[in-house]
């Protein structure tokens, strides 16, 4: 293990080498582009890595899906209308349960909104195309996560042949700081090895693959369907992931993710300071989403306050995970604005007031 | 009465095919089998195909093959190529998925001398969803959406594919036009642009004029004389860029 300076595009870029990733498309767009710029730099430098620069997000997405159909690990970054243009390629690679690996910046929406910051990628990364959302999303907190993630990330998608993608913001992507830089070996990490779609080199002479995302009969898809999302539902135990700070004994929990989450934990240790008993829950993995412990977490709260950079995305997700559930929740929501920890606080002070 | 010819790449399981009776498509896809066949290529090829009445060949040939979007199965092929430059990367396109909804991947493509081969079928209209405009669509040639006949001062004039892609291509590559009722003439291009991919030369773009009987609502002598006579006119045969080497 070693402690470097780095940002959270350089951190992302280190993970994916880290994962043994072997090849990147990409078109550049802020906040990513140094992500693609990085990658270029030590493929010129490594003939082992691969880079394509592509004339927009749709072919950098369908690139990356040839090349997993090659058996490599490939990935792809984008933001904002990038990741619009991207759906189309992600859909595919949903379809056919493909381990596409993607990192998304973050930045203001909709339209060309801002190349700085926001959390309104949510729905697009979590249920984007005209699907069912059957992906995997991890949402980073700082600048470390982006590195473990982008590593754990090319695990998840080729273990359970779902696209995953690796969600953070412009705060995080531009932020440097020190990380740790360590090796799978040394967290006791299993590397997940890529194997081709197609030219496989053992099979039997006669035998070819026919792949397709499209079908003549209704109940051809239905079935299909029916049999991924079991598939996903099966391993979501094994892949959701979620954080879980001072909410046993909290009367209030603060719902959050990604960079907001961070903010919020300051923003309960200030609380904390002060005698008041407030907790996080933030789950990692946006989908699936780690309803079960989250239920378990809120039950018999005074409150649930959901903070979000985004007009009320992650807490339409909430409220469809925790239906049933009697806990008030309120809300902290900044569309495309950063949310400080003293933000936070005053919010919940305000709460606590009116629940005396 | 002898069985008849078909190639050794056809996969028999998922014949009959399904486009239409009279297609011109249908036709062509054959002779890429047997342009398969002779350069005994089955085992390194890889073949993607668009959307349109493309996505029938998902399952038509005995080589790996995969079935992508409208437009896309350039860059898909492209990535497989780039991930395994052992493999022979086939993208089978129609007129719609290579001059409109992804012109701009062919364009890239060939401007990058992407070592792939693209064959694109010119049926001069929209076919799978019912004879609309397409690029390629003659002028005054009536389709669903050209009801009175396509008017150039609207909608412009017939896209030249081949003529275009020659004048941003690279040395190595091989461009060129070919009809698919003339049996030989498109088995020697065919051939040709595999085998400038097989040397590792450069892009090579094939695009085949086709019959659509059903669209155009003409029998088989009328489908024959409007791709022959009045397709050619517009759109010559030939070779716009051969290098060397290949011919």
């Amino acid at each position: 293990m070693t402690k470097e300076f780095l940002t959270g595009n350089e951190a992302a870029i280190r993970g994916a080498r880290m994962a043994g990733a072997q090849m990147m498309t990409g078109y550049p767009i802020t906040p990513t582009t140094e992500m693609i710029e990085h990658w270029a730099s030590e493929a010129a430098k490594n003939p082992q890595l691969k880079f394509l620069q592509t004339e927009d997000e749709m072919a950098a997405g369908f690139a990356m899906i040839g090349a997993v159909l090659a058996g490599l690990k490939c990935f792809t970054a984008t933001a904002g209308p990038g990741n619009v243009l991207m759906q189309d390629a992600f859909s595919m690679a949903e379809n056919m349960r493909l381990p596409t690996v993607a990192f998304i910046n973050q930045r203001g929406g909709p339209s060309t909104g801002t190349v700085i910051y926001s959390q309104q990628e949510l729905n697009l990364t979590c249920f984007g195309g005209n699907g069912e959302g059957l992906r995997i999303i991890y949402s980073c907190s700082n600048v470390q996560e982006m590195y473990t993630y982008a590593l754990k990330s090319f695990n998840t998608a080729w273990r359970y042949r779902f696209p995953t993608f690796v969600l953070s913001d412009g705060y995080l992507a531009k932020t440097l700081t020190e990380i740790e830089i360590f090796s799978p070996a040394e967290r006791q990490m299993e590397v997940i090895q890529p194997s081709p779609y197609f030219l496989k080199k053992d099979k039997p002479p006669e035998a070819y693959e026919h792949l397709r995302n499209t079908y003549n009969l209704e109940t051809e898809l239905h079935e299909v369907l029916l049999s991924h999302s079991q598939a996903l539902t099966g391993a979501a135990p094994e892949i959701i992931e979620y954080e879980d700070l001072h909410t046993l004994d909290a009367e209030i929990v603060i719902l959050a993710h990604g960079i907001v989450a961070a903010s919020a934990k300051q923003a309960v240790e200030i609380l904390r300071n002060e005698n008041k008993k407030i907790g996080l829950f933030r789950p990692i993995t946006l989908n699936p989403f780690p309803k079960d412990n989250c239920l378990a977490t809120v039950q018999n709260k005074k409150m649930i306050l959901v903070v979000e950079s985004s007009l009320g995305q992650f807490e339409r997700l909430v409220k469809n995970y925790l239906y049933g559930s009697s806990v008030p929740i309120q809300t902290l929501k900044k569309p495309a604005m950063g949310i400080t920890p003293d933000e936070i606080a005053e919010k919940v002070n305000t709460i606590l007031k009116e629940l005396k | 009465m002898n069985e008849p010819a078909f190639p050794k790449v056809w996969r028999k399981e998922s014949k009959p095919h399904k486009f239409c009776p009279g297609c011109g498509q249908a036709l062509a896809l054959k002779i890429l089998g047997f342009a398969l066949d002779e350069l005994e290529i089955q085992n390194r090829t890889v073949y993607g195909c668009d959307i349109g009445c493309s996505l029938l060949t998902w399952n038509m040939f005995d080589f790996d093959t995969v079935q992508t979007h409208h437009g896309r199965v350039l860059p898909t092929m492209v990535g497989f190529k780039i991930a395994n430059p052992k493999a022979i990367a086939i993208a089978f396109m129609g007129d719609g998925g290579g001059y409109a909804i992804g012109s701009q991947h062919l364009i890239n493509a060939c401007m990058r001398d992407d070592k792939v081969t693209a064959i694109l079928i010119n049926n001069a209209n929209y076919a799978m969803t019912g004879g609309q405009m397409a690029p390629t669509t003659l002028a005054s040639q009536k389709t669903t959406t050209t009801p009175t006949g396509r008017d150039f001062q609207i909608f412009g004039n017939p896209l030249h594919g081949p003529e275009m892609l020659a004048n941003i291509s690279s040395e190595g590559a091989y461009i060129a036009r070919a009809i698919s009722s003339n049996y030989q003439d498109t088995l020697s291009k065919i051939k040709k642009s595999l085998q400038n991919q097989i040397d590792g030369r450069g892009f090579s773009f094939l695009e085949i004029l086709t019959m659509c009987p059903v669209n155009w609502h003409t029998d088989a002598q009328e489908s024959l004389d409007f791709s022959e006579k009045e397709m050619t006119k517009i759109f010559p045969i030939g070779e716009f860029k051969c290098p060397s080497k290949l011919s």
